[in-house]
């Protein structure tokens, strides 16, 4: 049990997709211009997340080693198939502001990252643990960004309009407010990683 | 003991120049333009200036407290960077336009980096992009002069700058005599070329900017107009051209290191100025122009080493 939350939180924390490992930053830059586009987006990444994961560990025996990459591919694409379907049907709106990068989920490096690097060597309770760790963090992080966007660039949080008369910086949604936003988040969290290890030595240490 | 001696190879020559002498130099050489602009602008100009560099000052100083650095607010690089960037702003901004400016200039352009010497980007050119690009209905609402340089005096009127005009109607109604003195709208401290190249000329003398960047930057529009038949004269006058060339691309930081690759440097300003006036949706393109090319120094300097002294090229080398 230790062992799975272990998985869980080292998606949201140490290896968070975004601001650690530095993974699917396309998305992350995209798409993080309003919060609602963020958690759309990081629901979605989570479900096909999830879904590959389990086919992919399950199968992860009968997939032969030489041909995986395409074998994943097609397990994702399935998956982000289903996603812009229901995604279509019930969520019009939404898909219509993520656009192209919904069925580009299928190219997310922190889905093929996860088959790679986890899915394929372990056991199938483990990787869904896996995934929404990862799935979490990636949202999380997705929110994060984009609630500074948001905030700074339309003075809004979810649509709602914060202060009134204050003049909205737009660069912060345009592309530059972006990576200006996740530059800093980056060097701000290494900064407190590093302040951290100072102090209390932890595994980094030596 | 040993530590505290430093004896490095000779020759011993010693310079009163440092960094604080320079950028006092510079921030000389930009005065007869300032007071320019607050001769023909009034008293928002001025108001512009003092809020610039005040705001440039105390962030200074706040960040090197919070980096625990040496506090250096007195050594000319913050106040210069809030005198330009103040010269980059239409005169009637609100007055939150500059102290925004002069959060991005020192907090993300300068610090973020590391600080003096190690910016990548011309602060004060970044923050006005910076500001162009997020409050575009104050940064182009431009004002005719309260009074003009051998005319009468007005009131407040908005009007477009030359650039502007040219864009819209492909027509120049100013005479090159008008845009030489000052008298038409801009931002406050591009607007007087006299007043610049006073400037320019004194720093010139003093060997603290070399020609080859404003020269190949100038020269480089300039052939390119000719070969476009386009208004040769008008096109070096109008806009932050002069103030570009000689007081923004000369940064000791953001420009390249050699001679060879301060004239590519220059050429590549220019090239990108012709390119964003003629074709972009801006009318004018020389902070963007100086930006760009700021991001290509490193490259610049990589490729433009000198020569090494007594190393002859050889025929059959390769590069």
């Amino acid at each position: 049990m230790k062992n799975l939350i272990r998985e869980f939180t080292k998606g949201i924390t140490i290896e968070n997709p975004t601001f650690a490992l530095v993974l699917g930053l396309c998305p992350t830059l995209a798409v993080s211009t309003s919060v609602v586009n963020a958690v759309g987006m990081g629901v979605a990444a989570t479900f096909v997340l999830l879904g590959s994961n389990i086919i992919i560990s399950s199968l992860r025996k009968a997939i032969p080693d030489t041909i995986r990459i395409p074998c994943y591919i097609v397990i994702i694409a399935t998956f982000v198939t289903i996603n812009e379907l229901v995604m279509k049907a019930y969520f019009p709106a939404l898909n219509l502001a993520l656009g192209i990068f919904v069925p580009l989920i299928v190219v997310n490096c922190v889905v093929l990252g996860r088959a790679e690097a986890f899915a394929c060597k372990n056991k199938v309770l483990n990787s869904i643990f896996d995934a929404l760790g990862m799935g979490v963090g990636f949202t999380l992080a997705l929110t994060i960004v984009a609630s500074i966007r948001e905030m700074l660039g339309s003075g809004k949080w979810f649509g709602i309009q914060l202060v009134k008369g204050a003049e909205p910086i737009s660069m912060m949604v345009l592309a530059p407010g972006a990576l200006l936003t996740l530059g800093l988040l980056i060097g701000i969290i290494q900064f407190f990683q590093k302040k951290q290890k100072k102090l209390g030595c932890h595994d980094g240490c030596k | 003991m040993q530590n505290q001696l430093i004896v490095s190879v000779s020759p011993h020559l010693h310079a009163k120049e440092d960094t604080a002498n320079i950028m006092w130099q510079v921030a000389l050489a930009l005065a007869p333009a300032g007071v320019a602009g607050i001769w023909l602008f009034g008293m928002p100009a001025l108001k512009v200036i003092i809020i610039s560099i005040t705001s440039c000052l105390l962030f200074e100083l706040i960040i090197q407290k919070l980096r625990h650095t040496k506090i250096t607010i007195f050594d000319g690089s913050a106040f210069l960077t809030g005198l330009l960037l103040a010269y980059n702003l239409p005169s009637q901004v609100p007055f939150w336009i500059p102290i925004l400016g002069s959060i991005f200039a020192i907090l993300i352009t300068k610090h973020t980096f590391g600080g003096l010497g190690k910016n990548i980007f011309n602060p004060a050119l970044a923050a006005r992009v910076f500001l162009l690009v997020s409050f575009a209905k104050y940064l182009t609402r431009f004002t005719q002069p309260i009074r003009n340089i051998g005319e009468a005096s007005y009131d407040t009127v908005t009007q477009a700058t030359p650039l502007m005009a040219f864009k819209e109607t492909n027509s120049i109604a100013i005479s090159n005599w008008n845009l030489f003195l000052g008298n038409h709208a801009g931002s406050l401290g591009e607007v007087c070329i006299i007043a610049l190249l006073i400037g320019a000329i004194f720093l010139l003398v003093r060997k603290i900017i070399s020609w080859h960047i404003p020269i190949s930057f100038i020269l480089s529009v300039a052939l390119l107009d000719l070969l476009t038949k386009q208004n040769i004269l008008f096109n070096i006058l109008a806009g932050g051209l002069i103030l570009g060339a000689f007081f923004m691309a000369t940064d000791y930081v953001t420009s390249p290191l050699t001679n060879k690759g301060k004239i590519i440097f220059g050429i590549g300003c220019g090239v990108i100025t012709f390119v964003i006036r003629k074709w972009g949706g801006y009318p004018e393109g020389v902070s963007f122009s100086i930006l760009i090319m700021n991001a290509a120094v490193p490259i610049i300097d990589r490729y433009a080493t000198p020569r090494r002294y007594g190393i002859v090229k050889s025929l059959k080398s390769k590069v």
